[in-house]
Order: C-alpha cells, then sequence, then structure tokens
C-alpha cells in the first residue's frame, strides 16, 4: 500500500472538489442515460393499471384524451405558492373503443392517510358504478392499511365492486355507511374510499361543466 | 486473519445487526415480512461489495481528516447510480425493491466498514469482507422478518401457517420489531457463549 496524501489545507480541497466533481458527473450522466427509460417505465405502469380497471378492451390512447382535475379543499392547493411543484391533481381517462366510451379509469388520491398519501386508479363503467380499481401509490401500515390493495376487491371483504358513489356516498360503518373498513385500519380505509369518492366525483363535474368531452353521467 | 474467516466474520461472530448492532433503523423499519428483508438485504450487499472496493481502491488519494465527507459522497453517488439504473433497465426489481435503495445511503454498516474494513485493507480482502457483512445482514433481516410475519400476520413468504383470527398484530408494527430483535440478541448471544 502507497502513502496516504497529506492532510493539508490545499490536499483537502482539491480532494473533495474532485470527488464531488467525479461523482456528480457520473450521476448525471446516468440519468441523463436514464431519463427517457425511466419516464416509459412510469407511463407503462399507468397503462397497465388503466387496463386493469376498464371492463372490456379499447382503441384509444387514453392518454392524448386524459384530462386533469384541481381538487379543492385539499392539502395542496395552495402548495405552489411554497414548493416548485404542481399541486396534485386528478386525472381523468377515457377509454373508448371506435369512439363509443367504453369505461373511465381516474387516478385519484387522499391525502388523509394514514401514512401520507394514498393514490388509486379506478375505474368506472359509463353509468358511474365502481368497476374495478388498483392501488398505485401508497405509505400505509405493513399488515394493516396495506390491505387496502385487495379488501374492496370483488370477493373482498369489503367489496365496493358495482356501487356508485354518486348516488351513494362510500362510507365505512363507523361513519354510518355500509362498507366495513379493513380490520384495525379505518383511518387507511377512510382514505381509500374519499380517494374513490373524489374520482366519481371528478367525472360527474367533468360532465356537468361540459367540457366538451363526453363523460359518464348519471 | 485468513481469508475464509474474513468472509464468515461477518456472517455469525460479527454480524452487522445481531453482534454490532449497526444499521438498526433500516432492520426494524422493512422487516415487516421475510421477503421486504430478503430484499433489503440483497440490495444492501450489493451495495457494499461495490463500496469497499471503490474505497479499498481510492483510500489512498483521500486525506485523513476529510475521508468521511468523501466516503459518504462516493457511497451516495454510487447508491444513486444503481437507484436510477434498476428504475430504468430492470423496473420489475426496482418496484420490488425500488423503496430500500435510498435508505442505503444512510445505513451506517456501509460507512462503517469503509471506515473500519476497506479503508485500511487491500480490494480483494475489502471485497471480501462487504460480501460477508452482506449476506451476514440479509440473512439476520430475513431471520428477523419471518419471525415478525410469522406471529403478526401468521405467513411466512405470503404462505398462510395458521389462521389469521390469532395474529398478533404488534409484531408487524414497530414496537414488535423492537421485541423480536432482543429476543433474537438474547438467543444469538446464547449461542455465541456455548461455541
Amino acid at each position: 500500500m502507497g502513502k496516504k496524501l497529506e492532510s493539508n489545507f490545499k490536499n483537502m480541497v482539491a480532494v473533495l472538489f474532485v470527488v464531488t466533481l467525479v461523482i456528480s458527473g457520473a450521476v448525471g450522466y446516468v440519468y441523463s442515460l436514464t431519463e427517457k427509460p425511466m419516464e416509459e417505465v412510469k407511463k407503462q405502469k399507468q397503462v397497465d393499471a388503466i387496463k386493469a380497471v376498464i371492463p372490456t378492451a379499447f382503441n384509444n390512447d387514453p392518454f392524448t384524451d386524459s384530462w386533469k382535475v384541481s381538487v379543492s379543499g385539499s392539502a395542496d392547493e395552495y402548495a405552489y405558492l411554497y414548493t416548485a411543484k404542481a399541486p396534485d391533481s386528478i386525472e381523468i381517462y377515457p377509454a373508448k373503443m371506435n369512439g363509443k366510451l367504453v369505461g373511465t379509469a381516474v387516478k385519484s388520491f387522499s391525502d388523509k392517510g394514514f401514512g401520507g398519501k394514498v393514490w388509486v386508479m379506478v375505474g368506472f363503467l359509463p353509468n358511474g358504478d365502481i368497476n374495478n380499481y388498483s392501488v398505485l401509490e401508497h405509505k400505509e401500515t405493513p399488515g394493516l392499511g396495506t390491505g387496502m390493495t385487495d379488501w374492496f376487491t370483488k370477493n373482498g371483504p369489503g367489496s365496493i365492486i358495482g356501487m356508485n358513489p354518486q348516488t351513494k356516498e362510500l362510507k365505512v360503518s363507523k361513519d354510518g355507511g355500509d362498507i366495513d373498513a379493513i380490520t384495525a385500519a379505518t383511518i387507511s380505509s377512510r382514505a381509500f374510499l374519499q380517494a374513490v369518492n373524489s374520482a366519481s366525483d371528478a367525472i360527474a363535474d367533468s360532465a356537468d361543466a361540459s367540457s366538451g368531452a363526453t363523460t359518464t353521467n348519471n | 486473519m485468513s481469508k475464509s474467516s474474513i468472509f464468515t466474520n461477518g456472517i455469525f461472530k460479527e454480524n452487522p445487526i445481531f453482534v454490532q448492532l449497526l444499521g438498526m433503523c433500516p432492520t426494524l423499519g422493512v422487516t415487516s415480512s421475510a421477503i421486504n428483508g430478503i430484499g433489503m438485504g440483497l440490495a444492501t450487499t450489493f451495495v457494499l461489495l461495490m463500496s469497499n472496493i471503490v474505497i479499498a481502491l481510492v483510500s489512498n488519494f483521500i486525506p485523513d481528516k476529510i475521508r468521511i465527507p468523501g466516503f459518504i459522497v462516493i457511497i451516495a453517488g454510487f447508491v444513486t447510480i444503481v437507484d436510477m439504473s434498476m428504475a430504468a433497465y430492470l423496473p420489475s426489481l426496482h418496484a420490488s425493491l425500488g423503496l430500500y435503495i435510498p435508505l442505503i445511503v444512510v445505513n451506517c454498516i456501509v460507512l462503517g466498514r469503509a471506515e473500519a474494513f476497506a479503508s485500511k485493507n487491500s480490494v480483494g480482502v475489502s471485497a471480501l469482507d462487504g460480501l460477508g457483512m452482506g449476506l451476514g445482514f440479509t440473512l439476520a433481516l430475513t431471520i428477523l422478518g419471518t419471525v415478525r410475519e410469522l406471529l403478526g400476520s401468521g405467513k411466512i413468504f405470503n404462505l398462510p401457517i395458521y389462521n389469521e383470527e390469532y395474529k398478533l398484530l404488534i409484531f408487524v408494527l414497530a414496537p414488535g420489531a423492537f421485541i423480536a430483535l432482543g429476543y433474537l440478541i438474547a438467543i444469538v448471544n446464547k449461542l455465541k457463549k456455548a461455541s
């Protein structure tokens, strides 16, 4: 082993400068290589989620037909004032077969989860009934709140499939609704149902405002 | 010290978790199931191996007084590169491990081995040490994850073992992690004394 570089001011400044320069250069270079594939992976994930919640095949590109709805009352409403990030919004992806609406996938969220935000993709039939859902992102407690990925499915204990949040708002039984909350995870259940409700509201509101797009109504 | 004892040191005698008690934050945080334990363990093993090699290579060029910031920058940059390449080219693996990767930067085992071993030893031995420590870490996390999963949700590797109604919920939560880890350390100490 050779001799160590001496710890004098000049050496230290030079070495630390070179180390950070080389490392940040390497990180920047790798980022420029991986930026595109990462975007594609992210998009593919959403496409898969949309396909999973829409009942039948569709042949349009839901991304080009999609639009966003901002959420009022959300904690993020004024987030743009103190962060550079645009506030999160609900995204609506209509799925059409030869121009006819077969279902709508809505990417919705709630910030009332036990561990922060809960992101879901909910699929609605043209009449507003829930067809299916998939949980995209959450930080709920493992073993408790994480149960939301299958608790509310068709064969789950608290199935929401086939319900229409516009006729009756989804609520857990503790709050006077008729959906059983996940055992020992009422907060996660509330957050999940809130996300589903706002997804449904987003479709209904867009239809009321007659934004020009054909959407579901009830 | 022989090469094989450097390798096996990390697995039992100086196990990073049960004996050195390093890297407790990810240990307690992610071991709510056995598969999470393996994931975190393997990701850390990879980073430990690579960072030990890189640091053994460059340690002579880094003056002693600034070695810690130097090592941290190298390790953090390395982890970020691994994270980004995995997200781009191995998305399914990243989906299951991605959560743990940023946690590895702040895992003190990585810095601990860089400081205590790799900066003073040759590249080959340092690689061996990184691999041994990483596998010891993986083993410990998997055992802890299995115990917590079995007691907390009645499953092992997601396979149901007994009726979920009898599960002890506390074991998937943070307090259960401390309790399970405490008993495991006691068992390991007993074994060490016996051997």
